[in-house]
């Protein structure tokens, strides 16, 4: 059987084994130059945000803990917003290259490339009765792109999903600084009513945290009990 | 995006100040009507300018809707829709492609409702189904140079009667094939037609499937023509938004071109990735005006061109020689068993160690070429233990610019290669084998361009064309006749050094 890698788009022969017919598991839409080139999360990591030890300094570690997740810790008002955050890929240059593709060029189909390891990346960390909230994309900006990256991640899971996010800051994340993130408020409450216990965030990236964080913490003075977020990438 | 009827015309929606409306998805519009020009409309003559002989994407276009909406129900721009349905599938409108695994679907917020789009030019911006094209539809003005062109050199006498036909081809609009052997020098003999057709006020177009070629031709046609507009297009390029008479491109960046150019030049049409993507000869046919000339240039025409040529159903003519007169170096064929089997137990066979040490030694710098990139950093690293200096290269290799520097400089004594260095890189005195010449990946015309590194310059034109097989191929006889019918026909017409 000859099929085509959704990435490089040369015709590759798909390893198939037993499981492959005995189940319903799906054989890889990359091939395996493709497939190997992802690198998922691995090794002693921040056990707060998920950043791998191995990719800072010495410096930045502090027992189980990353800088960035002390100082969010030791600021009162962020200190108990985020229950915990997991992403699945170290966001490397090809993680950088992929992920453009996917959502500045656009070309959507790409997600099913991320299917088998999120899904499964995620059911590690998280139980199935949990409600997701992508983070929203400002009008623009999904006009522009023609799609939200984190609602087509938070579709692979099949579970429930809330939009309750609206954001109302439409400039680009990865224009500001760290304090500047901080400062701005990005999102509101699309309705007052809606109530669960337990909720996971998702998106495509986890940077400096501070989108999830404030959307957590939006979410947190509705009265939700926990939010977490669950990322593709951990940069 | 989606578009309403409103007052007898289609509008796109973000333009529509009423209420509630009943906007559809433009894919869904079943024509969207071309409109007689308004002489009385104030056009932008920017906005001409910035779209003259392009196929653009509406988000492609810095100006606001409102006045491209204007400039088209007054019949100055048309749109056309980016994908088309035909009874296989779909057909993206810019770039040609029509293979179903190349499309895909996604739910868009531009037109609310599952939307094909073309993954083949992605990274040129995403055509979808309700994307638009926008042409314009007023003819652009012409400038005519009076002997522009500014080079003092002379032709060969072969390539003196190749650029008499080049020159008549322009003149009287037809196809031609320029088929010159690797050396022969084919941007020299272009001159006196290019120069000929920016007399007569024709735009010039000459496209290349490669980066490297289109930066390597810039600078030497803006020296010979230095009064004409001249602007190179390819992936990074600043000067996308110019205009000029002359045009050197990749073949990539022709998508974004419609109707343009009067002349189109195809460099290299059987080199990969022209020959093998039909999306490029799309892209020359789409860019080139219905009146123009076509010229191909190329060292290794495909068999089927090759048939025509000899049935003389393809106008085409032939430079066998080079333009130092000495004859193409002849490859020889060794065979060395399993050299697959041997790669993977971590040797080689010893008659290409033979081979690679007798270069060392004697300081000879040559090309090794194997068939696929995983091979590429294997045999290199077994041939470090001969000399740690010797490096591979691959098409994707982020260091790929310095290690072929660094190989000119005479730094590197030896490079494993794959196809990606069988054109193009020209070093002096050097000698090429090949590792399994029997792989599919080497056809005769990649074989005779990996044969025709080898003596590109007056100092040395001889050197060693060596091919390792394990069987011969029809393509390495075809490839080898191919060379020596070249320069059977050079001494016939008397072009070769005496």
């Amino acid at each position: 059987m000859n099929v085509y890698c959704l990435l490089c788009q040369q015709r590759y022969v798909p390893k198939l084994g037993w499981s492959d017919f005995l189940t319903v598991k799906q054989a890889d839409v990359l091939c395996d130059v493709c497939r190997r080139s992802f690198s998922l999360l691995d090794g002693e990591r921040c056990c707060h945000c998920d950043r791998p030890f191995s990719l800072v300094a010495d410096s930045y570690r502090h027992g189980e803990l990353c800088t960035d997740c002390l100082r969010w810790q030791q600021a009162d008002e962020w200190c108990d917003v985020l229950t915990k955050n997991r992403s699945v890929y170290v966001y490397d240059e090809w993680m950088k290259d992929v992920v453009t593709r996917w959502k500045f060029r656009g070309d959507y189909a790409l997600v099913e490339a991320f299917r088998a390891d999120f899904c499964r990346e995620f059911f590690r960390h998280f139980s199935s009765d949990v409600v997701l909230v992508p983070i929203p994309l400002s009008r623009e900006r999904l006009y522009e792109r023609g799609f939200n990256q984190a609602r087509a991640l938070a579709e692979l899971l099949s579970l429930p999903i809330a939009d309750v996010l609206e954001r109302i800051d439409s400039e680009k994340q990865s224009q500001k600084t760290r304090l500047e993130r901080l400062r701005t408020v990005q999102f509101r409450l699309r309705t007052g009513e809606w109530r669960c216990d337990q909720c996971v965030l998702v998106d495509d990236l986890y940077t400096t945290g501070s989108t999830v964080y404030h959307a957590a913490r939006l979410l947190k003075q509705a009265g939700m009990r926990d939010v977490s977020s669950f990322t593709l990438a951990r940069a | 995006m989606r578009f309403v009827y409103d007052g007898g015309k289609w509008r796109p929606q973000p333009l529509w100040r009423g209420g509630e409306s009943e906007a559809i998805p433009v894919s869904r519009v079943h024509e969207l009507p071309i409109y007689d020009q308004d002489p009385h409309f104030p056009f932008s003559a920017e906005l001409l300018a910035f779209l003259d002989g392009k196929q653009l994407l509406l988000d492609e276009l810095p100006f606001p809707l409102e006045q491209i909406q204007a400039h088209y129900e007054h019949g100055y721009l048309s749109y056309q829709k980016g994908i088309v349905q035909t009874d296989q599938g779909y057909r993206c409108m810019r770039c040609g492609n029509d293979k179903p695994h190349l499309f895909a679907a996604f739910f868009c917020a531009r037109c609310e409702t599952v939307c094909t789009y073309c993954r083949k030019c992605i990274t040129m911006g995403r055509v979808s189904e309700c994307t638009l094209l926008v042409v314009c539809t007023v003819p652009s003005e012409r400038s005519v140079y009076r002997q522009p062109l500014a080079w003092t050199g002379t032709l060969s006498p072969a390539q003196q009667q190749a650029s008499e036909a080049v020159v008549r081809a322009i003149e009287h609009s037809t196809e031609l094939l320029v088929w010159a052997v690797c050396g022969a020098g084919k941007t020299e003999l272009l001159f006196p037609g290019i120069n000929r057709a920016l007399e007569l006020g024709k735009r010039v177009c000459l496209a290349t499937p490669r980066t490297d070629v289109v930066l390597e031709l810039a600078p030497r046609l803006k020296r010979a023509f230095p009064s004409v507009p001249t602007i190179a297009l390819y992936s990074g390029s600043e000067e996308r938004n110019k205009q000029a008479s002359l045009v050197i491109a990749t073949t990539h960046q022709l998508l974004r071109f419609y109707r343009a150019f009067d002349v189109m030049i195809i460099d290299e049409v059987d080199a990969f990735p022209y020959s093998a993507e039909p999306m490029l000869a799309y892209a020359a046919e789409k860019a080139r005006t219905e009146t123009s000339t076509l010229l191909y240039l190329t060292a290794t025409p495909s068999e089927n061109w090759q048939r025509e040529i000899k049935q003389n159903k393809r106008a085409a003519v032939t430079i066998p020689a080079r333009y130092h007169g000495y004859p193409l170096p002849v490859p020889s064929f060794e065979w060395c068993g399993n050299w697959r089997k041997k790669v993977k137990r971590g040797t080689l066979p010893s008659n290409v160690l033979t081979w690679v040490e007798r270069r060392l030694s004697e300081g000879k710098q040559a090309f090794l070429f194997v068939p696929h990139v995983e091979l590429v950093e294997r045999v290199a690293a077994m041939l470090q233990t001969l000399d740690g200096r010797i490096a591979g290269v691959h098409a994707e290799d982020k260091a790929r610019k310095e290690k072929v520097q660094s190989f000119r400089e005479g730094n590197i004594p030896l490079l494993v290669t794959t196809t990606i260095l069988e054109r193009g890189v020209t070093v002096p005195n050097i000698d090429v084998a090949v590792l399994g010449a029997e792989d599919d990946v080497f056809t005769e015309g990649a074989l005779v361009q990996i044969a025709g590194r080898v003596g590109r310059s007056a100092q040395y034109p001889s050197g060693d064309v060596r091919f390792f097989h394990f069987g011969k191929t029809r393509a390495m006889v075809k490839a080898k006749r191919h060379i020596m019918r070249m320069n059977r026909e050079a001494e016939e017409r008397g072009l070769l050094r005496r």
